[in-house]
């Protein structure tokens, strides 16, 4: 079952749109912002919402990268892994984060603290390597910054 | 040099705010607009010979024209404005969202009254964060001082302007995967004809138009086309922003003249090469465009220079092979972003890119054999325009054939030593 907050802030995206189907990015927006992510029961939820076919909106859903189908932790690593962080060593952060972790690229630590996913250019090339960690940018960065960075999200 | 895009920009600082940003002449363009025949603003637009900024260099003032206008045109018409920046190396509308948001939102309402648009939306990437934060402000005090909404400026023009926060994925930049991911569909692209100008965002006219484009435009208006054309070093019109990534003394971002030529972007803005490095080649317009060597750094950056050249401006953003870093491992990267950001739609792409990485991986570690870059070379062909549905995979491929044709020695070199000779 959506919450009335969720049912509500959903149905503030309406008037936006000449479709209700339109919505359907942000309601599984307001979704993940209220869970963390979006459960199948959650999806049908919004579905019958949206009055869309279930199997349609997780066609939309499942196409997106941000749009999380399976449980994350409380925050959410996305390193990038494309070409401008990569000549500048994007690989080193990547392996520096996944030995610091104990977790591979797509999996969640087992205190539920962090997961680790990969994301393409993050349009901070100049500031290579970079990474988001939640909503925040995080550039310059080498092995040796990554501790403090990941001290700060408890 | 002016500098009309950048000139309030001030990377530390906080965006102007709309009093700040209308002391400075900011609205006025729009002030105008308001008062002109739409056909004005696109004839203005027209003679300044503004080209699309997104990569694909359309005049803008003729995509405009594109749009059914009349007492008998189908509304609700719509503009989209294409932020979401995801092109491999590219970091320009960045600069431009969470530098001047109202610079953007006056360029969008300026086009609004030229094609007479009634709704408008900004798609912006998700990991833009600064930027929405900064859109949402800068929207709500336009609306706030009506500059947006209904009856603007008691012009009695009336106009709309939403923000989509969109959840990842390339392809959503492409115009018409854009547009079904705005009408909540599966984001993959449409077949064209028809164009979004005659049947877009719900079968209505609609213009697709990138941010630095719109950007553009209030100056355009403000001081004509005539300066506007002689902002710049080549036919087209206006300044460009470039910029620079890579193992470079000063990676960055810069607005010149358009048809600044590339080794001064790269010499002159970016410092050349970082101590300790050599420069091998550069891709000079984001991910999805072919190599250049050091044979062409006098090449003035534009869209027909480039193109003489062998590759495409795209979006201006320059990457820099050094001598340290493996061409088949660059090239390898590129394919593997361009094979998971494929829709899947069509054949091709679907099945082609994949292929590539696959040989692409064998060849860096060592297990490439001599026939694998005859197959590359075919898969290239298969991949060019006209044998897909969209342009992503002829464009992946073009760094491909490019690294083939350049660096085909260091390819061979892996084959004949079984190993990368960068590892």
């Amino acid at each position: 079952m959506l919450t009335a907050e969720e049912i509500e802030e959903i149905k503030a995206e309406y008037p936006r749109y000449e479709q209700r189907q339109a919505v359907s990015v942000e309601a599984l927006k307001v979704v993940q912002r209220h869970r963390g992510w979006v459960s199948d029961e959650a999806l049908a939820d919004v579905a019958c919402l949206l009055e869309m076919d279930v199997a349609e909106l997780d066609a939309v859903a499942t196409f997106y990268n941000l749009i999380y189908r399976k449980p994350v932790g409380r925050h959410v690593i996305l390193v990038c892994n494309s070409v401008s962080c990569w000549v500048m060593g994007g690989e080193t952060i990547r392996e520096c984060l996944e030995a610091r972790l104990g977790i591979r690229l797509g999996e969640t630590t087992p205190d539920g603290r962090f997961t680790l996913l990969p994301v393409v250019c993050l349009g901070a090339c100049h500031q290579a390597p970079a990474m988001m960690i939640d909503d925040d940018l995080h550039h310059h960065l080498d092995p040796a910054k990554i501790d403090a960075i990941l001290e700060t999200y408890q | 040099m002016e500098t009309p895009l950048t000139e309030h920009i001030h990377p530390d600082k906080p965006p102007l705010d709309i009093d700040a940003y209308r002391k400075v002449g900011g609205y006025a363009a729009l002030d105008q607009a308001l008062r002109m025949a739409p056909e004005d603003i696109i004839r203005q637009v027209e003679e300044a010979h503004l080209r699309g900024r997104g990569g694909a260099g359309f005049p803008t003032g003729r995509k405009w024209s594109f749009i059914p206008k009349g007492p008998d045109a189908v509304h609700p018409k719509y503009i989209v404005v294409n932020a979401d920046e995801m092109e491999p190396a590219t970091f320009k509308d960045r600069v431009l969202l969470e530098g001047n948001p109202h610079q953007l939102i006056e360029g969008i309402v300026i086009a609004a009254c030229a094609v007479q648009a009634d709704i408008g939306y900004v798609f912006l990437r998700q990991a833009y964060r600064r930027a929405e934060r900064r859109l949402r402000r800068a929207l709500a005090e336009a609306y706030h001082e009506g500059w947006l909404g209904r009856d603007i400026q008691g012009s009695g023009f009336s106009f709309d302007l939403h923000l989509h926060v969109s959840a990842g994925r390339y392809i959503c930049g492409e115009e018409t995967a854009l547009i079904s991911a705005l009408e909540g569909r599966r984001p993959v692209p449409r077949a064209k004809p028809p164009f979004p100008p005659v049947a877009g965002l719900w079968g209505k006219p609609t213009v697709v138009n990138n941010v630095e484009t719109l950007c553009n435009v209030p100056h355009i208006l403000r001081k004509g086309p005539e300066w506007f054309r002689g902002l710049s070093r080549c036919g087209d019109g206006g300044t460009k922003i470039y910029g620079a990534s890579g193992r470079v003394q000063r990676p960055g971002a810069w607005e010149l003249p358009m048809g600044t030529p590339m080794r001064e972007i790269f010499e002159d803005r970016a410092g050349g090469m970082a101590e300790g490095y050599r420069f091998r080649g550069v891709i000079p317009g984001g991910g999805s465009t072919d190599f250049l060597v050091e044979a062409h750094l006098d090449t003035p950056m534009d869209f027909d220079s480039i193109q003489k050249a062998g590759s495409r401006m795209g979006t201006g953003c320059i990457l820099v092979l050094d001598d340290r870093t493996c061409p088949v491992g660059m090239v390898l990267n590129l394919m593997r972003f361009f094979a998971q950001e494929s829709c899947g739609w069509c054949t091709p792409c679907r099945e082609g890119l994949p292929w590539i990485v696959r040989l692409l991986e064998a060849i860096e570690c060592g297990q490439g054999i001599a026939a694998d870059l005859e197959q590359l070379r075919r898969h290239a062909e298969l991949l060019a325009p006209g044998h897909t549905f969209c342009a992503l995979a002829p464009g992946a491929v073009e760094p491909l054939s490019s690294a083939l044709h350049y660096f085909e020695a260091d390819f061979e070199r892996h084959i004949r030593q079984h190993r990368c000779p960068w590892s």
